[in-house]
């Protein structure tokens, strides 16, 4: 939920009109949880900051430091965490899509050509002459290459 | 009785030393949680889980909105109309298809076939009035896409249907269950997303493989319509005659390979040495994209009555099958092929001329099925 806002506003302004009311219901639960995660990590902050005051102040209780401490990284924590968290989500959101790539190629001499996919292209069409030859070229090959980090498992 | 004290007066100053006498309410505090948790641990577990379904539903509308626009968007850009498609496109979305009543099975088969018939015929005619300007290959690429954005949209209408029941009943089960087979309802919506925007563009998809087969053997050879959006030509290989077959391309379309197979196979009175059918399929996770295997049977997929057509042409004439197969998952199945199922292409070949030199003898004569959408893939 979170993480549909970014795309929405980072993307054309076709697509954030398109579905206004939910984008903007979005955006408002966002800022709102935003704004929780920040005012966690400043009061974790201040938590931080206090413990370190006791802990130089004579005649204080250490174990109070030592709460003051906890809470403070606890918070801070917690609140890095969900903030890489919806980061994360922002990423995987967005619908990546790798290229895809036409080869024309020429019957007669072999002479290969690869450039992007355009609309109307299909494999065994056969398009504009070859450069070299004239001879007319045909489409051999569409597809798309996707580099995939492959984790490694051991099956 | 001096240790007992120091002991007593020890517990005392851990027990108030950060909140000296306010220490009770911590312990009370640790009390509530503990009820809290007990009684009301299950239904916070029930707001949880609603609030992951929530945020599902959000990106499946998302998707859903963005798939409908992008139909739109296609449809103005190669059908030109002059009326503006949209509503048609909204009316199309809701479209809906009553499978025969099975409860008599005998003849079902022709029955659900003459559906499927009346349904695509149904929706061709409405792109046309929604694209006049669109030839037959865009038509086909249309009504495609148009069938994805459906796909897209019934997920989310099922999935808000079942969120909305679970938050009025508050019932665990409800909800539990939609949670639990969320991410393989995400996994499929995102593979129909891919596959509207390739229908949308004309680009082939991993399950067009099998056609792809086909293809790159009747190149160079005059083909022929055998059946509906079905083409097939007759190629020497390895000494065999062998009749190729696959859908009609390069329009997105599936053609009736087993109406095809039935003509061929009474064209040459049954005497055919062997079938063999290649297709794509899902792959088990762990396996590779564009493996190959090999097996027998009728390897198609679909509602089943092409599968029952082919099994019934061959059981009359008691012709072997065989099948050869390219893997891959369901989201490389839609999408755009993949560069590995491309390449699988050469490899399937060089196993269906191995099948070809050892079940067949010389002079025979064979029928090889490229199975799949033929989107975006000549012949
Ligand atoms: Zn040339």
């Amino acid at each position: 939920m979170l993480g549909l806002v970014t795309p929405l506003a980072s993307g054309n302004r076709k697509v954030k009109k398109m579905s206004e009311p939910s984008s903007s219901a979005a955006a408002k639960i966002s800022s709102f949880a935003l704004l929780v995660i920040f005012l966690t990590l400043a009061l974790s902050l201040v938590a931080l900051i206090l413990a370190i005051n006791v802990l130089y102040t004579p005649n204080q209780e250490p174990s109070v430091a030592g709460y003051l401490l906890l809470i403070g990284f606890l918070g801070v924590a917690l609140s890095t965490y969900v903030l890489l968290q919806t980061r994360k989500r922002i990423k995987r959101l967005r619908i990546k899509t790798p290229p895809v790539i036409t080869t024309v190629e020429c019957r007669k001499c072999g002479f290969k050509n690869i450039r992007d996919f355009q609309r109307g292209d299909y494999i065994f069409k056969e398009v504009e002459p070859c450069e070299k030859c004239k001879e007319n070229t045909l489409i051999t090959a569409i597809y798309r290459e996707v580099k995939e980090k492959r984790k490694k498992t051991r099956f | 009785m001096n240790e007992m004290a120091t002991i007593t007066a020890l517990q005392n100053q851990i027990m108030q030393e950060p909140f000296g006498e306010y220490s009770w309410i911590l312990n009370v505090l640790i009390y509530v949680f503990f009820f809290v948790f007990m009684f009301y641990g299950q239904k916070i577990n029930t707001y949880i889980m609603l609030r992951e379904v929530e945020g599902s539903l959000y990106k499946l509308k998302y998707i859903k909105d963005k798939g409908r626009k992008k139909a739109i968007e296609a449809i103005k850009e190669i059908g030109k109309a002059e009326t503006d498609p949209t509503a048609r496109v909204d009316r199309f979305l809701e479209y809906f298809t009553i499978a025969p009543k099975s409860l008599d099975p005998a003849g079902i088969v022709g029955k659900l076939e003459h559906i499927l018939d009346v349904r695509e015929t149904r929706f061709k005619d409405d792109v046309k009035l929604m694209a006049p300007e669109a030839d037959r290959t865009q038509i086909n690429n249309l009504e495609n896409t148009l069938e994805a954005a459906m796909a897209l949209n019934f997920i989310y209408k099922i999935i808000r249907h079942f969120y909305l029941l679970g938050k009025k009943t508050l019932s665990l089960y409800i909800i539990m269950q939609l949670q639990m087979i969320l991410p393989l309802v995400m996994r499929e919506a995102e593979a129909y997303a891919n596959a509207l925007k390739a229908f949308a563009e004309g680009q082939p998809i991993g399950d067009g493989v099998g056609a792809l087969v086909a293809a790159r053997l009747t190149q160079g050879h005059p083909t022929r319509i055998i059946a509906k959006d079905c083409i097939a030509a007759t190629v020497p290989l390895e000494g065999r005659t062998a009749y190729v077959v696959k859908a009609e391309g390069p329009g997105g379309n599936v053609g009736k390979p087993g109406e095809a197979v039935k003509t061929v196979i009474e064209e040459n009175e049954g005497k055919i040495a062997t079938i063999i059918m290649v297709d794509a399929a899902l792959k088990l996770e762990g396996e590779e994209v564009g493996e190959i295997a090999e097996g027998v049977g009728a390897a198609i997929g679909g509602p089943g009555v092409d599968q029952f057509k082919i099994e019934e042409s061959i059981l009359e004439h008691r012709i072997p099958i065989n099948a050869v197969i390219i893997k891959e998952d369901i989201g490389d199945a839609v999408s755009p092929m993949r560069k590995e199922i491309f390449e699988a292409v050469d490899k399937a070949i060089e196993r269906i001329k191995q099948v070809i030199l050892e079940k067949t003898k010389e002079g025979d004569k064979v029928i090889i099925v490229g199975v799949g959408n033929t989107i975006g893939i000549g012949q």
